[in-house]
C-alpha cells in the first residue's frame, strides 16, 4: 500500500471566485522514499492540494469530494487535535519564503527546540542537542554559532536550511515542499535540491515537491504530475513526461522554458548611447548604536561599460550582487557617489532638480513586480498618460498615444478605462512596458522584468520585448538572475559579484566559454541541464 | 463601491451606527422647523418632569426651557463641531504627515518633533488653555479641538506614506517626470486614504466628546445650546432632577457609540484582509 493516496479529490472555492473548484478530481499516490513533483503555473491548484493535505486550507475553501489516505487513515475526516498530532510528526512542510516562515524574534536553536516542545518530546537539554545535530545534518556552517543566531543574521539559503531542519526534526514520513527554492538564487537552489535529495535517501522520506520550474523537476523528480486549472492533465515517470509529453499543455510549458542559446552581437555604432565610467555606489547604515562602526556596503564598484544603439546588455548575478542597484543608479532613483553616466554625451550622474526631471524621459524602467508597479487606484489610461502630461503633452494627444502603445504591446485599447486589478500579471507587465515606452526613451532598463511571471507568460513577454527591440531599435539593459533568459535576449552580458563586474563580453563568450570560476558556478547551478542534454540526444536520434 | 457597501453591510453594528447617525442628522436638520423658538427661551415652569405635559415630552430644565428643543438644537452644534474640527485637523495633519513621510531626513525630523511637541501636552488641558486665551465662540472651540487632535493624523499619514513611497509605482511616477507635489497628491495619498477615513470617523466622535466636556466646564460658546452645556447646567440639580443630566448624556453616548461603530465598519470594509485575520 502507498504511503499517501489521494483519490478523486475536489476542493471547492467560495462563491464568487473565478472558478467553482480549485482542484478537481485529483488522484495520485506517493510511496516511501519517492519524490513526486506537482508542476503547474500560478492558479493551477498545486499549492491548494498540498494545503488540503496538511489541513491548512484558507477560510471558505473546503474539500468537497474524494479522500486523502495517509497510512490508511483519511485525513479529511480527522479532527483538529488529531491533525495537530500528525502535523510536523508524520507530515511536515517547507515553504517558499524562508524569512516569513521563521519567527524573527526567536533564536534558531529555540525555534527548532519548539518543534519538540509542541509535541511534548524530550527534555530541554536533549532538544538542544538534537537541534545542533539537525543543523549539522542540513549542512549549516558552524552550527554552534548558528544555533544562537536570529533569522535576519542568516542568508536566504541558510534560512531555508533551518526551515528544512525544523521540518526534519521529528523524522516525518512525508515532506511537502511548496516552491522551496523559488525565492533563492540558482546556486543556492542547486544546494538545497542536493540537500533534499540527500535527506530523502538517508531517511527514506517521501517528498511531495511543488514547483513551477521544469528544470527543477528534471533534476529531482521520480514522477511528475502536471496540473492546469485545477485538473491533472498529465502524470507519469519524470523522464517520460519530460521527454515525451502527451498533453499539449505540458508540451507548451516545456517549450516555454528559455534555452541556453545565444544571440549574435549587434554591430556597434561609433557613439555609445549610454556610457558608464567608474560608477560607485556605497550604502552606509548606522546599526547598533553610536559607538559601533557604521555598516558599509559597497553595492556597486567601478562599473564601466558602453551601451550602443539597438543593443541589449544583460546584467546577471546572484541577489546582493549589486545588479539592481546599478540599474537604479542609471535611472537616477539613486545617486551614485562617484563615476559618470553619460547619455547622449551628457553626464546625468550629478544633476538634480528640474534638470534631472527633464532628463528622466530619456531613460525609462520596466519594474519587476507587475502587482506593485501600477498604482492600484489609477486607471490604465491615467497611468500611461501621466508621464506625457507631465512633459507638457496635451491630454487628447497623450490619450491617443496611450491607445497606440496599448496595441503595440498587444493589449486592447479598451483597457484604457480599466483598473490594474482587472488584468493578469502578464497583461500588467505589458502595461508596464507600454508606460516605459510612452516617453520615447533612448534607453530602457528592465529590472527582473519577467522574473515574477509564469514560464509561458514569461516567454510571451520576452517575445514582445524582442519584437519591440527589432521594430523600434531599442537599446536595453536587462537585469536578471536567470542566465537562460539573459542568453535569450542579451547581446552582451555583464556578470556581477559583490558589486564588481567580474566578466563582461558577448553572450556567447561569457556563457559559452566563461573565464571566471564564478560565472562557471552560476552556469553549473542552472537546473535541468541533464534534461537539456537528454533532449538534445533525443533530437539527434530523430534526425 | 458596490463591493465596499456589501462588506460594510456585513457588520451589523456598523449599520446600526449608520441608522443612529442618520437620525441625529435628521434631528439637526429638523431643529429650526420643529422648534422655531430659541432653545434658550422659557416655555413653562422649571423642573417639569418628562411625559407630564403634552407638547413638552421631555419636560423643562431649571429655567423652564424645553429639554427636547435643547436636544435638537444641541445635535446641530455637536455634529457641526465634530465634523468641522475633524476637517480642520485633517487639513493640518495630512500635509504635515505627507511631507514628513515623503521627504524624510531633516524635514521628517523637524515636522515630527513639532508634532511630538503637541502630542506631549495632555490634549484636554491644552484645549482648556487655548479657550482661556481665545474668545469662547463656536469657531474658537472648533479651532481648539482641531489643534489638539491633529497629531495622530500626522503620525498615521507619515507611516502610510513611508510604506508607499518606495513602491514601484511611485518610483515609476518619479521616472516619468512627475513633480513631487503631483506624486504625493496623485500616487501616494489616494492609496493612504482608507486608514485616514477610519481615523477621521473616530475623530468626529472624540471631537463631540471634547466639545461636550468643554461646554460642561462652561468653556463652550455661551450663545449656543449644546449637549455638554445641558449636562453642565443640570449638574447642580443632579439629585432632584437627574433626568436633566441623563437625557443629553444618552444623546452623547448614542452619537459617539454610533460613530465608533461606523469607524469599525469602515475599517472592516476598507481593509478586508485585516478582518479575515481576526475572525
Amino acid at each position: 500500500m502507498s504511503l499517501l493516496a489521494i483519490d478523486t479529490l475536489s476542493i471547492a472555492l467560495p462563491k464568487g471566485a473565478d472558478r467553482e473548484l480549485a482542484v478537481k478530481d485529483v488522484s495520485f499516490t506517493l510511496d516511501k522514499g519517492e519524490i513526486l513533483c506537482i508542476v503547474g503555473e500560478s492558479g493551477s491548484g498545486k499549492s491548494m492540494s498540498a494545503n488540503a493535505l496538511m489541513g491548512l486550507l484558507p477560510e471558505g475553501v473546503t474539500p468537497s469530494a474524494g479522500s486523502i489516505t495517509f497510512e490508511g487513515r483519511d485525513l479529511l475526516t480527522l479532527s483538529e487535535p488529531e491533525m495537530l498530532a500528525l502535523r510536523g510528526k508524520d507530515i511536515s512542510m517547507i515553504f517558499q519564503e524562508p524569512l516569513s516562515a521563521l519567527n524573527p524574534l526567536m533564536r534558531i536553536g529555540d525555534q527548532i527546540a519548539e518543534v519538540f516542545e509542541a509535541h511534548d518530546l524530550l527534555t530541554p537539554p536533549e532538544r538542544r542537542k538534537r537541534a545542533l545535530e539537525l543543523l549539522h545534518e542540513v549542512g549549516l556552517p558552524d552550527p554552534d554559532t548558528t544555533i544562537r543566531a536570529y533569522p535576519f543574521q542568516l542568508s536566504g539559503g541558510q534560512r531555508q536550511r533551518v526551515v528544512i531542519a525544523m521540518a526534519l526534526a521529528l523524522e516525518p514520513k512525508l515532506l511537502i515542499a511548496d516552491e522551496p527554492t523559488t525565492a533563492l538564487d540558482v546556486t543556492t537552489q542547486a544546494q538545497i535540491l542536493d540537500l533534499i535529495e540527500d535527506l530523502r535517501k538517508r531517511h527514506g522520506m517521501a517528498v511531495l515537491f511543488i514547483t513551477h520550474d521544469f528544470g527543477v523537476v528534471a533534476d529531482i523528480a521520480d514522477r511528475v504530475i502536471v496540473m492546469q486549472h485545477g485538473e491533472v492533465v498529465e502524470a507519469g515517470e519524470a523522464d517520460k513526461v519530460l521527454l515525451d509529453p502527451t498533453h499539449s499543455y505540458t508540451r507548451a510549458l516545456l517549450d516555454a522554458i528559455p534555452k541556453l542559446t545565444f544571440r549574435d552581437s549587434v554591430e556597434q555604432t561609433a557613439q555609445p548611447i549610454l556610457s558608464v565610467r567608474d560608477l560607485d555606489m556605497t550604502f552606509t547604515s548606522r546599526t547598533g548604536g553610536f559607538f559601533k562602526k557604521p555598516r558599509v556596503v559597497k553595492a556597486v564598484q567601478k562599473a564601466t561599460f558602453d551601451l550602443y544603439q539597438g543593443e541589449t546588455i544583460g546584467i546577471v548575478g546572484e541577489s546582493g550582487s549589486g545588479k539592481s542597484t546599478l540599474g537604479r543608479c542609471l535611472v537616477r532613483l539613486l545617486t551614485p557617489q562617484n563615476g559618470v553616466v553619460k547619455i547622449g554625451g551628457q553626464d546625468i550622474s550629478k544633476i538634480t532638480g528640474d534638470a534631472l526631471r527633464q532628463h528622466r524621459r530619456r531613460i525609462q524602467m520596466v519594474f519587476q513586480d507587475p502587482y506593485s508597479s501600477l498604482n492600484p487606484r489609477s486607471r490604465i489610461g491615467t497611468i500611461l498618460t501621466e508621464g506625457l502630461i507631465a512633459y507638457g503633452t496635451d491630454k487628447a494627444s497623450a490619450r491617443d498615444k496611450a491607445r497606440e502603445l496599448l496595441s503595440v504591446v498587444g493589449l486592447d485599447p479598451s483597457a484604457m478605462d480599466r483598473f490594474p486589478h482587472e488584468f493578469s500579471g502578464g497583461q500588467r507587465q505589458r502595461v508596464g512596458i507600454a508606460r516605459a515606452l510612452a516617453l520615447d526613451p533612448e534607453v530602457i532598463i528592465a529590472d527582473e522584468a519577467v522574473s515574477a511571471l509564469d514560464v509561458s507568460i514569461q516567454a510571451q513577454v520576452l517575445d514582445l520585448l524582442a519584437d519591440l527591440k527589432d521594430r523600434l531599435n531599442l537599446s536595453m539593459i536587462f537585469i536578471t538572475h536567470d542566465l537562460r533568459v539573459a542568453a535569450q535576449v542579451c547581446d552582451r552580458i555583464i556578470v556581477m559579484q559583490r558589486g564588481e563586474m567580474v566578466e563582461f563580453g558577448p553572450s556567447a563568450q561569457v556563457l559559452g566559454n566563461p573565464q571566471t570560476a564564478y560565472t562557471q558556478s552560476l552556469l553549473d547551478a542552472i537546473p535541468g541541464k541533464a534534461h537539456e542534454a537528454a533532449l538534445a540526444a533525443q533530437k539527434e536520434a530523430q534526425a | 463601491m458596490k463591493a465596499f457597501w456589501s462588506r460594510f453591510r456585513q457588520n451589523r453594528g456598523a449599520v446600526i451606527g449608520l441608522v443612529i447617525i442618520a437620525i441625529v442628522i435628521a434631528c439637526a436638520i429638523a431643529a429650526p422647523f420643529l422648534f422655531p423658538r430659541s432653545p434658550w427661551s422659557m416655555v413653562q415652569r422649571p423642573f417639569l418632569p418628562p411625559f407630564e405635559m403634552d407638547g413638552l415630552p421631555l419636560g423643562t430644565d431649571a429655567l423652564g426651557r424645553d429639554v427636547l428643543s435643547g436636544l435638537f438644537h444641541g445635535a446641530r452644534v455637536s455634529l457641526l463641531v465634530g465634523l468641522v474640527s475633524t476637517v480642520v485637523a485633517l487639513a493640518i495633519g495630512i500635509p504635515i504627515g505627507a511631507l514628513a513621510g515623503y521627504y524624510g531626513g531633516l524635514v521628517d525630523d523637524a515636522l515630527m518633533r513639532f508634532t511630538e511637541f503637541f502630542q506631549t501636552i495632555p490634549s484636554f488641558a491644552l484645549a482648556i488653555v487655548l479657550l482661556a486665551i481665545f474668545q469662547p465662540t463656536l469657531s474658537y472651540v472648533i479651532l481648539a479641538i482641531a489643534i489638539v487632535s491633529w497629531p495622530p493624523v500626522a503620525r498615521l499619514v507619515r507611516g502610510e506614506v513611508l510604506s508607499l513611497r518606495n513602491r514601484e509605482f511611485v518610483e515609476a511616477a518619479t521616472l516619468s517626470g512627475q513633480s513631487n507635489l503631483r506624486i504625493i497628491l496623485r500616487q501616494v495619498l489616494p492609496n493612504a486614504l482608507p486608514p485616514i477615513i477610519v481615523l477621521a470617523s473616530l475623530m468626529v466622535a472624540t471631537a463631540i466628546l471634547l466639545e461636550s466636556s468643554l461646554s460642561f466646564l462652561g468653556l463652550g460658546d455661551p450663545n449656543v445650546m449644546s449637549w455638554g452645556y445641558m449636562i453642565g447646567a443640570a449638574r447642580t440639580v443632579l439629585r432632584s432632577a437627574w433626568w436633566l443630566s441623563f437625557i443629553p448624556g444618552v444623546a452623547i453616548l448614542l452619537t459617539v457609540l454610533a460613530l465608533n461603530l461606523i469607524g469599525e465598519g469602515l475599517n472592516d470594509a476598507l481593509n478586508p484582509r485585516l478582518r479575515k485575520r481576526t475572525s
